[in-house]
């Protein structure tokens, strides 16, 4: 937490830039906002985040409240990079945080199957064990035709996401290579 | 990018190909604002389509797609008639004076060392004329050896006349004249120009070398390594840089050390394949010497105790590939019925593609497939994409829900290489679970089968690694200590890559991070409650104290591989004596006794009056910039060849038109050509994207579903006219591979172009719609359209320039 905290600074930064914000109207929206925005996300946690959509890496705000929902995301106005600002979509990434859509429980969906089966993270990681150990005994190649060593299996592949913190991805790159991996993907090819 | 997002402020002139940074970047676009605004500088926009970084530009060109060869190739001519280039940095700081061998030709599109059958060239010939002593290059700093690089260089180009640029690119001949002499101007040691690229440059058979092409015309002009300059990817995803840097890819290791392969037996083998050699007495060649001790420190941290001095610290314990295991690859791995099982983990290849009907085939093909996310995507899915028939597939299809990025702490790297940390805002939701715990649960449960059956060389599996506190939940903090590395001897984390060792008593899980988390007593700790210094904050509220040169580099904002440095190669910013070419933008400078500024990428207390002085390029065995390279697979020097689909024969050498290299996988596997011609589609398409959505994912988002709800085609007016199709019109759209039935948007951003005489249309295709989300029944696939190809050095899909017919519904 910083010694001078969001909100001081947006105060700094309005009256440093004058009489923006008045409207035809003739009263100051910024401030109607201001009073809005604070009401919205008093007394609630502020941490730090970075935008999840492109590479720009806008830095955010994220207010939670005391049970730990989200209240507001906003631009980091401190940031070198974005200085506050957010595209529609980093503007709307509190949208994606609470999507409506997300998976609730681990699915299974069998050969031939035409709907998805509800299991559980343990059935499913039992199930993907065997199946990953399967496929490593029978594609991995110790030695190839012209007698070198190259420790390798061909018949399974990963591809990791871009929204993977870099340490998550690096942990990645470790296990894959540690089954013996070849076919390694992300999307920067893509 | 080898500079950053605010350091395009600093630039006098932006050219921007096959990007558009005011509607996929918007906010990094701030920057390139404030150059134009606050000095004057020039943008210059060439792209298919005129978008809003067009409005904005001082200058736009419609370009064909996939012909910024030609453009940048004209531009390296121009300024090389013109005696424009910086004189004193192409003679010391790129290979222009260095000799390439006898033989080497140039000749019809042919590079010498081609092999039609193999479709591959031997790229002996490319290498340098060297002293057999030695091995240093000979040189000619005179430049007039007829095989010195710079002659080579300006005969290559002397061909891209502004006659044949117009004739190839369509640019007209006095706008590119126009562009020329704004980039002409840019040579002066006291102005800088950038070149800002995005994936319009990299989706395409050439796009190694469409990107080299602006390399080099950087180096003509003396723009590498400068603030304000350099050579500027704009990455499409929050992470992509982390997690290119940590080597998700086939054919690296953490840091861009190259992926073992067959045939060698052993650390000594690898590092005289993989790294670099010195061919200058002046090069440093610093990646090179120090190879094996990255190396080394990256096996101990994988391999702990099982990797001994004995056993070459487990070298065979890392996977050696039998050739290419890219992205296409896979799939063409799957429809061959070789691959049986697929973990996609954020990623969704039925909607990626290329060519997403076969991409559908061959996850078909699967005996498994894992799809790790936290929503529903077009391959969890896919089994009843629109067109399949679930009783035909017998894959088995796992849906593993995960956290979202604000669910977890860890970094992000952005496109300009900071690291910025973020915190665990929310707790993960309901059931869902982090990629990387359920990676570690995963990899616990295949190592018991082992131990319990036996099996196929478990030894890596029991050997790598896992020393956190709970080794089936790794904390992201402990895994960036891990990638930092230690010091075993002391038990302390480096504070550099320069003290890492080869004898086993170090770690370094990316050598390049090592420093971003280093020992609290160091002095880069700066005394800080925490040494992780990615989340440092010294921010823009106190301009004075944290960007004390107003150049932007916020040096304790975050932390930016390697060791803090903000912009690459910045030894090249300063003159051979040390002074900066342009005093009112230094990078780094000799005070007499050290180097200030940035982070020097060069030794901080080496005198340039030093005979010895290291040469600026530190990382290759030159030590200057590559104008001519024989690591490319392609072509020393980037050479114009037309997509693999293309409405016109290649102008310049009609025999050989399209890239000789390129790997052509249906023809390899013997599957039924998926190639049109311009005969039965004759309109080039180009696919992009908007500013409301990322990818697929944000089909999930209702406020950007609201903004951008539905899948469309944008249609220039004049062909619009000749079709009779109007704005709202259905229409559909076909490649040889598939089709799209959607809105036309016709507009004049897109319009007609002249090129190898004849008049062609360019129809734009937005990326982002599929039949999961919240607004179903949109099911088109742009990628269906897309060509099964990618380019000759990375594989990276064709996606940018391909051929299609459009009709009206």
């Amino acid at each position: 937490m910083s010694a001078i905290s969001r909100r001081n600074f947006l105060k700094i930064g309005a009256v440093g830039a004058g009489g923006i914000g008045i409207s035809a109207l003739g009263f100051d929206l910024a401030q109607a906002y201001q009073v809005k925005q604070n009401l919205r996300i008093a007394g609630a946690r502020e941490s730090h985040s970075v935008c999840p959509y492109c590479a720009v890496g806008c830095s955010l705000v994220a207010y939670t409240n005391d049970s730990g929902q989200l209240l507001q995301i906003e631009g980091d106005p401190d940031s070198p990079v974005n200085e506050g600002r957010l595209c529609p979509k980093g503007a709307t990434a509190m949208q994606l945080a609470v999507a409506a859509n997300r998976v609730k429980s681990v699915m299974y969906r069998p050969p031939k199957a035409t709907a998805w089966q509800e299991i559980t993270w343990d059935k499913a990681l039992d199930m993907l064990a065997r199946r990953v150990k399967d496929a490593r005994d029978a594609t991995f190649v110790t030695t190839d035709a012209s007698g070198s060593i190259v420790n390798r299996c061909e018949g399974i592949a990963f591809a990791g996401g871009a929204a993977f913190s870099s340490e998550e991805g690096y942990f990645a790159t470790k296990v894959m290579r540690g089954l013996g991996l070849v076919h390694l993907e992300q999307q920067a090819r893509v | 990018m080898t500079n950053h997002w605010r350091d395009l402020k600093n630039s006098d002139l932006i050219l921007i190909n096959g990007a558009n940074p005011a509607e996929a970047h918007p906010v990094g676009f701030q920057w390139f604002m404030r150059a134009k605004l606050d000095r004057g500088a020039k943008l210059v926009h060439a792209d298919p389509r005129f978008t809003r970084t067009s409005a904005v530009s001082d200058l736009y060109l419609r370009i064909r797609t996939g012909t910024d060869v030609a453009y940048y190739g004209g531009l390296i001519n121009y300024v090389l008639q013109n005696n424009l280039h910086q004189q004193d940095y192409v003679t010391n700081y790129t290979n222009a004076a260095w000799i390439v061998k006898d033989g080497f030709t140039f000749k019809d599109g042919l590079f010498s060392g081609y092999d039609a059958a193999k479709r591959s060239y031997d790229t002996s010939t490319w290498n340098y004329e060297t002293d057999p002593d030695t091995g240093y290059a000979h040189t000619d700093y005179s430049l007039q050896h007829p095989r010195s690089v710079f002659q080579l260089m300006k005969q290559h180009y002397s061909r891209y006349t502004p006659e044949v640029v117009e004739n190839v690119t369509g640019i007209p001949k006095d706008q590119f004249l126009k562009v020329a002499k704004m980039v002409g101007e840019m040579g002066r040691p006291d102005k800088v120009m950038s070149v800002v690229y995005a994936v319009g440059l990299t989706h395409h058979t050439t796009g190694s070398q469409l990107i080299r092409s602006g390399a080099v015309l950087q180096l003509v002009l003396g723009n590498m390594g400068m603030p304000g300059g350099g050579m500027n990817a704009e990455r499409g995803h929050a992470n992509i840089q982390g997690n290119t840097d940590h080597a998700i890819s086939w054919d690296i290791l953490p840091g861009y050390l190259r992926i073992p392969a067959p045939g060698q037996k052993n650390l000594d083998d690898y590092v005289a394949q993989s790294a670099a050699k010195k061919t200058h007495p002046n090069s440093w060649n610093f990646f090179g010497i120090n190879y094996r001790k990255f190396m080394v420190s990256l096996l101990k941290t994988w391999y702990g105790d099982a990797a001994t001095k004995d056993n070459e610290f487990a070298f065979h314990h890392v996977p050696k590939p039998a050739g290419n295991a890219s992205w296409i690859t896979i799939f063409d791995q799957a429809l061959k019925g070789k691959m049986q099982g697929v973990l996609l983990s954020g990623m969704t290849a039925t909607s990626i593609g290329p060519d997403s009907n076969q991409v559908l085939k061959g996850l078909s093909n699967l005996k498994w497939l894992v799809v790790m996310d936290a929503l529903p995507t077009t391959s969890s899915e896919f089994w009843r994409a629109p067109g399949m028939d679930p009783s035909g597939i017998d894959t088995e299809v796992f849906l593993l829900p995960t956290t979202h990025w604000i669910e977890k702490d860890g970094s992000f790297v952005n496109s300009g290489r900071w690291m910025q940390w973020k915190d665990q805002v929310m707790k993960p939701e309901g059931n869902s679970r982090h990629d990387h715990w359920i990676m570690a649960d995963l990899f616990d449960r295949v190592k018991k089968l082992y131990r319990a059956e036996g099996g196929k060389f478990p030894d890596p599996l029991y050997a790598l690694t896992l020393n956190y506190a709970d080794p089936l939940k790794p904390e992201l903090d402990e895994i960036a200590q891990e990638i930092n590395g230690r010091d075993l001897t002391t038990g302390k984390r480096m504070a550099t890559f320069a003290n890492l060792k080869d004898d086993g008593t170090t770690t370094a899980g990316d050598w390049i991070y090592t420093g971003s988390y280093p020992d609290p007593s160091a002095p880069a700790a700066q005394g800080r409650a925490s040494a992780n210094l990615a989340k440092r904050r010294d921010g823009i509220r106190d301009p004075q104290r944290n960007d004390p040169t107003g150049l932007g580099l916020y040096s304790n904002w975050a932390w930016s591989w390697p060791l803090n440095r903000r912009i690459l190669y910045n030894r090249a910013s300063a003159d051979p004596t040390g002074k900066p070419w342009d005093p009112t933008r230094p990078g780094i400078q000799w005070n007499g006794t050290l180097w200030v500024g940035d982070v020097p990428d060069y030794p901080p207390n080496m005198n340039p009056a030093d005979p010895a002085a290291w040469l600026p390029f530190i990382m290759n065995g030159e030590g200057t910039g590559r104008i001519f390279s024989s690591s490319m697979v392609d072509g020393p020097l980037p050479e114009h060849y037309e997509p693999v689909e293309s409405p016109i024969p290649n102008p310049l050498h009609p025999a050989n038109s399209a890239s000789p290299v390129a790997f052509l996988y249906d023809q390899a596997a013997g599957r039924p050509n998926r190639f049109g011609t311009v005969k039965d589609f004759p309109h080039i398409a180009t696919s992009y994207r908007l500013t409301e959505h990322e990818h697929y994912v944000t089909q999930h988002v209702p406020l950007l579903v609201g903004l951008q709800p539905e899948a469309f085609v944008e249609i220039p007016f004049e062909l619009g006219q000749q079709l009779k199709i109007n704005s709202g019109d259905r229409v559909r759209v076909t490649s040889q591979r598939g089709k799209m039935e959607v809105l036309a948007l016709v507009t004049k951003r897109l319009g007609p172009i002249t090129v190898g005489g004849k008049k062609v249309y360019q129809v734009g295709i937005p990326i982002h719609w599929g039949f999961v989300g919240i607004k179903t029944g949109q099911h088109w696939l742009a990628n269906a359209l897309t060509p099964f190809v990618g380019d000759a050095n990375a594989r990276t899909p064709e996606f940018k320039a391909f051929l299609v017919n459009v009709e009206k519904m």
